[in-house]
């Protein structure tokens, strides 16, 4: 029947919910990490013990950590003894340093101006599909850093700030690597996207990279409505068994995209409103998605009171709204763009977590929905194990 | 004797339980008591101040009998009373919020 394991980060914490095939009874653990900023943690897909965690704090800056037991004990990568000292007879503790390549540069800033590249915090990471040692951290601001000794020392793809960097700029959150999403069937291909400089792809294993946005459209986000990079790309999500067809939720509009990323279509049909953050993809289903639409950039909470999910079955533009469990009325609460994921069971599950603390879950596609705790921390990010 | 006081969360992160005691040799200054400190607990690399300058990250301060050190430059040497033991060196994340 196989189990499940939910790792969800939180605004003081992370936690990890664990249940059996049936996703009826959940057993709760954490809070791990307590009163840090719990970014994202994400396990390994060939090694399910291994899990990499984002830690940060205003104050002391980021760290990172590394479980090799699912989740039961954490330590940042490289504390073992023969690991700590250089060759200067100085503690290497390298786990938690990243730095830009080369000469940082500048970005635009939100009133136009330049400003300099600082590096605040990791936002994604995203563990190979082949190596557990292997591991790309999706930074703000926005780069992607690549580990391959397990989260012990990183080094940029700077062939991604090269993408016209200077023209990308922050978002309302800042301006971050905030989804990577790594080709099964092509190693040398990596999807990233960033508020607010849009979609990029590689196809030579990340030495460099090309804007993808052809199609997209922000006319109240940019001078020019198509420009080629700038764009708030919200989450891309892709089903593994067909890596060229990319769904998207953009600051306004969802999309998609069949040839890789050459060319956008938007799909927002029959939604409410075509702004939200996270976008995910069934288990089983390649054209079943899912969105949690939001009011407005400017009202980040669920129209009218309801939250509700919305699930295409077509790829989009026909899209019916799921309601069953979640609350119809009174409810306030966002949807951030790494808060969803789906575990790959039969029945799919579908998971997100909420800025009001509630992490819900629905073990038959969508159909219905629990909350499976109410009362966490402003959940930042939900992802999903599926365990035999 | 250094007695070095380290704030709630980076205690967390390094597995202590109370304040950190270590000997440094002369002179004992704020850079040489930091280098001592990360060189027994590597993982506070980079939280207190940045990997490569150096510089005190700006939400941390550091305090030593009764005075505010955080903006002294970093080989001034520390007062007696931190040197023999009879004053702790605090590190603080400095307040905000709340």
């Amino acid at each position: 029947m196989g189990t499940v394991r939910v790792l969800v980060g939180t605004k003081k914490g992370a936690f990890i919910l664990t249940a059996d095939g049936k996703r009826q009874t959940w057993e709760v653990s954490g809070p791990h990490f307590a009163g840090w900023e719990m970014y994202h943690l994400k396990g390994c897909p060939v090694d399910s013990n291994r899990i990499y965690a984002s830690q940060t704090s205003g104050w002391f800056g980021q760290i990172i950590q590394r479980s090799d037991d699912g989740g039961k004990t954490w330590n940042p990568p490289g504390t073992k003894p023969e690991d700590l000292m250089g060759p200067d007879g100085m503690p290497k503790g390298q786990s938690n340093m990243f730095v830009y390549e080369g000469e940082a540069g500048t970005h635009k800033w939100y009133d136009g101006t330049q400003h300099p590249w600082e590096f605040k915090r990791v936002w994604h990471l995203e563990p190979s599909l082949t190596d557990p040692d292997t591991v790309y951290a999706g930074a703000e601001d926005a780069a992607i850093f690549k580990s391959t000794d397990g989260g012990k020392s990183w080094k940029e793809m700077a062939g991604l700030r090269a993408a016209k960097g200077n023209l990308w700029q922050p978002g309302a959150g800042g301006m971050a690597v905030h989804t990577i999403i790594l080709d099964p069937k092509n190693a040398n291909r990596i999807y990233v996207a960033i508020s607010a400089a849009g979609a990029f792809r590689t196809d030579d294993g990340g030495k460099t990279w090309k804007p993808i946005n052809r199609g997209l459209k922000s006319q109240y986000e940019l001078p020019d409505p198509d420009a080629e990079v700038g764009h708030c790309v919200h989450r891309m999500a892709m089903h593994p068994s067909r890596p060229g067809v990319l769904f998207m939720q953009k600051h306004w509009d969802v999309l998609r995209t069949d040839n890789a990323g050459d060319q956008w279509n938007e799909v927002s049909g029959n939604l409410p409103t075509d702004f939200g953050f996270p976008i995910d993809v069934h288990a089983h289903e390649p054209e079943t998605i899912y969105v949690v639409p939001i009011t407005s950039d400017s009202l980040h909470y669920p129209p009218d009171g309801k939250l509700r999910v919305y699930r295409s079955k077509t790829g989009g533009n026909e899209w019916e709204a799921l309601t069953k469990g979640l609350p119809q009325k009174d409810c306030y609460v966002n949807v951030l763009r790494d808060a969803m994921a789906v575990d790959s069971l039969e029945p799919c599950g579908v998971y997100f977590g909420t800025t009001g603390g509630q992490v819900y879950g629905s073990a038959d596609g969508g159909n219905s929905w629990n909350p499976i705790v109410r009362d966490l921390p402003a959940v930042y990010s939900v992802e999903v194990q599926t365990l035999p | 004797m250094i007695r070095v006081v380290l704030p709630y969360h980076l205690r967390n992160l390094a597995r202590l339980d109370g304040e950190v005691q270590f000997e440094v040799e002369s002179p004992v200054t704020v850079l040489s008591v930091l280098d001592a400190l990360e060189a027994r607990y590597p993982v506070l690399r980079g939280t207190i101040r940045d990997h490569d300058t150096l510089k005190r990250r700006p939400f941390v301060r550091f305090f030593a009998c009764k005075e505010d050190l955080s903006l002294e430059p970093p080989e001034t040497p520390l007062p007696e009373a931190v040197v023999n033991g009879t004053e702790p060196f605090l590190i603080v994340g400095a307040m905000a919020g709340g």
